[in-house]
């Protein structure tokens, strides 16, 4: 690898110079450039600033009680962001729960295991389903998904769970419409796997082969490489690529409106239908006036904060592993 | 004019197809309830006259929004603007054309306007205090209809719209525990049920769930084959939804009692009277900026009024009454006048 890279370098230099471009042009370009870079920048403080701003009537209005009150009552305009941020949160971490595992087993799948002929198909489907549209995914988890999501594990599970103390009442559907916060997470599973496995697919590439070579040679089995060499190297990118997924998982708002229920009520079941900060904008914004519009720009800033600081953690882990 | 140019704005005027140079584009924005009847007026007014109207479905709220901020010619509402709003934003206030919301359910066993529901039944499922559809209130106006004793899942738009602003309206004026519970308005706080996304969220909904009962527009109802239910009007008549109850609920309306006939179609007295019966309103301002584009829009309405009922019947709205619709026009000769204090509005 050393001696063909320095190679590489000799050839370069040894290569005819090219004529530089006028330094005006220069200067163009890099004045362009940056006004790319801060343009990007303007519109991020821009976008938050006007939440900040449109949000702030209801943060004074209500307060601390903003976030942790559960009554939204359009019509005695009282407003409680609680439902929904428990919902973002819940819906979100069941989408770790189902999707990180099912990320990693493709992943490792993927560098470790898969015969040569079937690894570019799998990659391309994994990658395909990132391209689908989150409306697509709604309608799917809709007309779909939900009635045999109903059929098949609501209703029977229910049966099954009835009377027992806890998970009788976590597991229960008082309603088996097959929509509901667990299918809301479900869904958002499915949505985060691409992203999750293609990251963390390119980490287990970037693994020197040599330690998983030398750990085969000494008699190691697959489980073993795995367990031993390859989930403490990648450590703690992993993270970052989760962090990824969860701030996809948090801010999706079209699938997951579609089946979640949207009901603004605290329940004890997975089965029941509830909301998330990102569906109650989805469905009220249109014909929101005065402080209910004030209060879902509150929302919207809580939103931002939460997935700014899941980025921001991610980016630290990630910078943190690089810099070792 | 230059040779060039005069050549340049011929071309042009080919290019366009278009015959006159002063063809008008007339923009609005609001409720999606009447949506698909704006367009196909708008198709049709298009190829009657050559001019254009540009309507977009963005909900009542964002069309009050527009038009307040004056980047539309007209506004859309299916909720009136009260009289001293009016007053303030300075609007004229007219109703367009009516429809009905009907319950629809799913009920194994039990086919399309057999069901009987009264608004205080209704309003009672709605606010969980009934909850099995063999309820002795449910049997009661039930004879001959086996019901289930199964509970009953209420399904409700989660969206802010028009039609559960209609609906609550009316189980407000049925219903006292409603009035003083959720109340009525463009989204309320439901005590049960599920929430599903626009008519066809609602109706997936009710089509998936068992024993679930929903409300939605009586075309979207009608066009989709979901079971509907009769209702129990004022007079305490039972009624099936259609074209003529409708009517009987606008042509008992006094529409003179509100101001920007801002009346409530609901709960209306009359034998053959639907009982979630609704107008929907259109806004323009009273002393228009640009009178010329106000002028246009005013003419399409003109327009649908003379030639729009039969489409707004295949569609199944229904259209006002030919009394109530020279009382729009009177108002628009009286109330909207440009600078010069000369009416925008001319036969």
């Amino acid at each position: 690898m050393v001696a063909l890279s320095q190679e590489r370098l000799v050839s370069s230099i040894s290569a005819p110079v090219r004529r530089s471009p006028p330094k005006a042009f220069d200067r163009f370009f890099r004045i362009a450039s940056l006004g790319s870079a801060l343009l990007v920048l303007t519109v991020l403080l821009g976008i938050l600033a006007s939440m900040v701003y449109g949000g702030a009537p209801a943060f004074r209005e209500f307060g601390l009680g903003f976030i942790t009150s559960s009554v939204w009552d359009v019509q005695r305009d009282q407003y409680g962001a609680w439902v929904a941020i428990v919902g973002t949160l819940t819906t979100a971490l069941i989408a770790l729960v189902i999707g990180v595992p099912i990320s990693l087993g493709i992943a490792i799948f993927l560098t470790q295991l898969c015969p040569l002929w079937l690894k570019r198909p799998v990659a391309t489907t994994i990658e395909l389903l990132a391209a689908v549209p989150s409306i697509i995914y709604g309608m799917w988890g809709l007309f779909v998904f939900a009635p045999l999501f109903a059929r098949f594990i609501q209703i029977p599970v229910s049966n099954l769970v009835e009377g027992i103390p806890i998970i009788g009442t976590v597991l229960y559907a008082s309603v088996p419409s097959g929509v509901g916060i667990l299918t809301a997470g479900i869904i958002l599973a499915v949505m985060i796997v691409p992203f999750v496995a293609s990251i963390t697919r390119d980490i287990f590439d970037q693994i020197p082969p040599v330690l998983r070579e030398s750990a085969y040679g000494i008699g190691c089995t697959t489980w073993e490489v795995v367990r031993h060499v390859l989930l403490p190297q990648a450590g703690v990118s992993i993270i970052g690529a989760v962090m990824l997924g969860l701030g996809r998982a948090l801010g999706e708002t079209m699938a997951v409106t579609f089946v979640i229920g949207n009901a603004n009520r605290l329940s004890a079941s997975l089965f029941d239908p509830g909301s998330t900060i990102a569906s109650r904008i989805a469905n009220e914004f249109n014909e929101a006036l005065g402080l209910q519009l004030n209060a879902l720009m509150a929302l919207g800033c809580i939103l931002f904060l939460v997935t700014f600081t899941v980025l921001v953690l991610a980016r630290l882990l990630i910078a943190r592993v690089n810099a070792r | 004019m230059k040779p060039l140019s005069f050549a340049f704005a011929a071309g042009l005027a080919v290019a366009s197809f278009s015959t006159a140079a002063t063809a008008a584009e007339i923009t609005g924005a609001g409720a999606t309830f009447p949506f698909p009847i704006y367009a196909k007026w708008a198709e049709a007014y298009k190829k009657d006259t050559n001019n254009s109207l540009n309507y977009q479905s963005i909900g009542s709220s964002g069309g009050i929004r527009q038009i307040r901020a004056k980047t539309v010619d007209f506004g859309a509402t299916d909720a009136p603007l009260k009289g001293d709003e009016l007053d303030k934003d300075a609007f004229v206030q007219f109703p367009m054309v009516t429809g009905g919301v009907v319950a629809v359910y799913n009920i194994p066993g039990v086919a399309s306007e057999k069901l009987k529901l009264s608004g205080e039944v209704l309003a009672d499922i709605f606010n969980g205090k009934i909850t099995k559809w063999n309820d002795p209130k449910i049997v009661q106006i039930n004879a001959g209809v086996t019901l289930p004793a199964a509970t009953i899942t209420p399904v409700y738009r989660s969206d802010g719209s028009g039609t559960t602003s209609v609906f609550t309206t009316y189980l407000s004026q049925v219903s006292e525990t409603w009035k003083s519970g959720p109340g009525a308005g463009a989204s309320v706080q439901w005590p049960a049920g599920q929430g599903g996304k626009g008519n066809e969220g609602v109706a997936a909904l009710v089509k998936q769930v068992p024993n679930a009962i929903g409300y939605v527009e009586y075309a979207y109802a009608k066009q989709n084959a979901i079971p509907f239910a009769q209702m129990q009007n004022k007079n305490g008549k039972f009624v099936s939804p259609d074209s003529a109850t409708f009517q009987a609920a606008a042509a008992g309306a006094d529409w003179k009692s509100a101001p920007g006939y801002g009346i409530s179609l609901t709960n209306q007295p009359g034998d053959a009277a639907w009982p979630i019966t609704a107008p929907t309103f259109i806004l323009v301002p009273k002393n228009p900026e640009k009178p010329e584009q106000v002028a246009e829009a005013l003419k399409f309405f003109d327009w649908a009024f003379k030639n729009g009922d039969k489409m707004a019947v295949e569609l199944d709205y229904v259209p006002l009454p030919a009394q109530v619709k020279d009382l729009v026009r009177a108002t628009w000769a009286a109330d909207i006048k440009d600078k010069s204090g000369q009416p925008v509005f001319k036969k």
